[in-house]
């Protein structure tokens, strides 16, 4: 997690953000679901996934994924970084044993009607040289010194 | 293969744009489960750990934005309930009455409105927005639909809302 703010002024269309690793291990799938409240049994049961899934093993589950990706954007975006809008493909499972790594470019910047600035992004998480999610997602990021989405309210914010 | 499919009930075509389901989640929004979900992922956002910080920022301590389902997970077990409750049921009732054994969720969106704070008791719903004609994808015959789930707080503020894309099919002939 960075200390630093993030403003609109300081990103442009393009921009790479850092990769981030994570070594996936049978107790990263549990955490997660358990975190989650997902009590299914594909989530932290190895032979259920295996007999009745059809899976190799265990597998991270859609929330802890998607908490995985809010944690990516906002660990480039500091504290003041609020996410408005998130849109996932799921295409493939991560298991144990796996490494995913993600990756981010910014496809676009702007400032809407209301002032607030967005910043808007492809994301996608790899394992190996497989893509298995594929997301977008807005942001919003102070557009100077000064501002902070999260006093935004009612017609002042529009995701 | 796409006429073997039955037509959709009348009964079914009308749950199109009709709220089902409310639901108010079994216990209110806590920190527990905001620092479970944050060590499950190592989000070390100080928003999320550090009261000063989101005090400053966001008027108090708040749920990251991407937990907005998880308070509406039921309880493994509770007392008195003889039926397992499912998250998405539209999405089961789909299945069922459409005769589609199989289902994936091809989509998910989720837009984030007011933030949700600790002590909240949030509300759901689910409108089913549209059904496909039949279509036929490497998995099977079926058809795709499109769940929102909303979700407000005890305001009546929506929080957010969710949006599933679900293909219900059956198998291919092999």
């Amino acid at each position: 997690m960075t200390d630093t703010k993030l403003t609109l002024e300081s990103v442009s269309a393009g921009q790479e953000l850092p990769e981030l690793r994570i070594p996936v291990t049978p107790t990263t799938v549990v955490l997660g679901a358990l975190a989650s409240r997902d009590w299914r049994p594909m989530h932290h049961d190895k032979d259920f996934a295996v007999e009745r899934n059809g899976t190799k093993h265990v597998f991270v589950n859609t929330p802890h994924n998607a908490a995985y990706f809010e944690r990516y954007l906002t660990d480039w975006t500091g504290p003041h970084g609020r996410l408005g809008k998130i849109r996932f493909r799921m295409k493939d499972s991560v298991f144990p044993g796996d490494e995913m790594v993600f990756h981010g470019r910014v496809s676009g910047v702007r400032e809407d009607e209301a002032g607030c600035g967005w910043v808007d992004l492809d994301l996608w998480l790899t394992v190996g040289d497989k893509t298995t999610t594929e997301c977008n997602a807005s942001v919003a990021v102070p557009v100077r010194e000064g501002d902070n989405p999260w006093t935004r309210r009612g017609d002042d914010w529009r995701p | 293969m796409s006429e073997e499919l039955p037509p959709i009930p009348d009964d079914v075509s009308a749950w199109i744009g009709e709220q089902r389901y409310e639901t108010v989640g079994e216990f209110d929004v806590e920190r527990g489960y905001v620092f479970s979900s944050c060590a499950s992922v190592e989000n070390g956002n100080p928003l999320y750990w550090d009261e000063k910080v989101a005090q400053d920022l966001a008027g108090g301590v708040i749920a990251p934005p991407s937990m907005i389902s998880v308070w509406f997970r039921p309880h493994y077990w509770a007392p008195n309930r003889t039926e397992q409750a499912q998250p998405l049921q539209v999405h089961f009732d789909l299945k069922e009455r459409l005769e589609l054994p199989e289902a994936v969720m091809t989509d998910n969106t989720i837009v984030f409105r007011e933030p949700v704070r600790m002590g909240d008791r949030l509300k759901t719903w689910q409108v089913l927005r549209s059904i496909s004609e039949p279509k036929t994808t490497k998995l099977g015959t079926g058809r795709f639909w499109v769940i929102d789930v909303e979700y407000v707080n005890q305001k009546g503020e929506s929080v957010g809302t969710e949006s599933y894309t679900g293909f219900g099919y059956r198998r291919a002939a092999r």
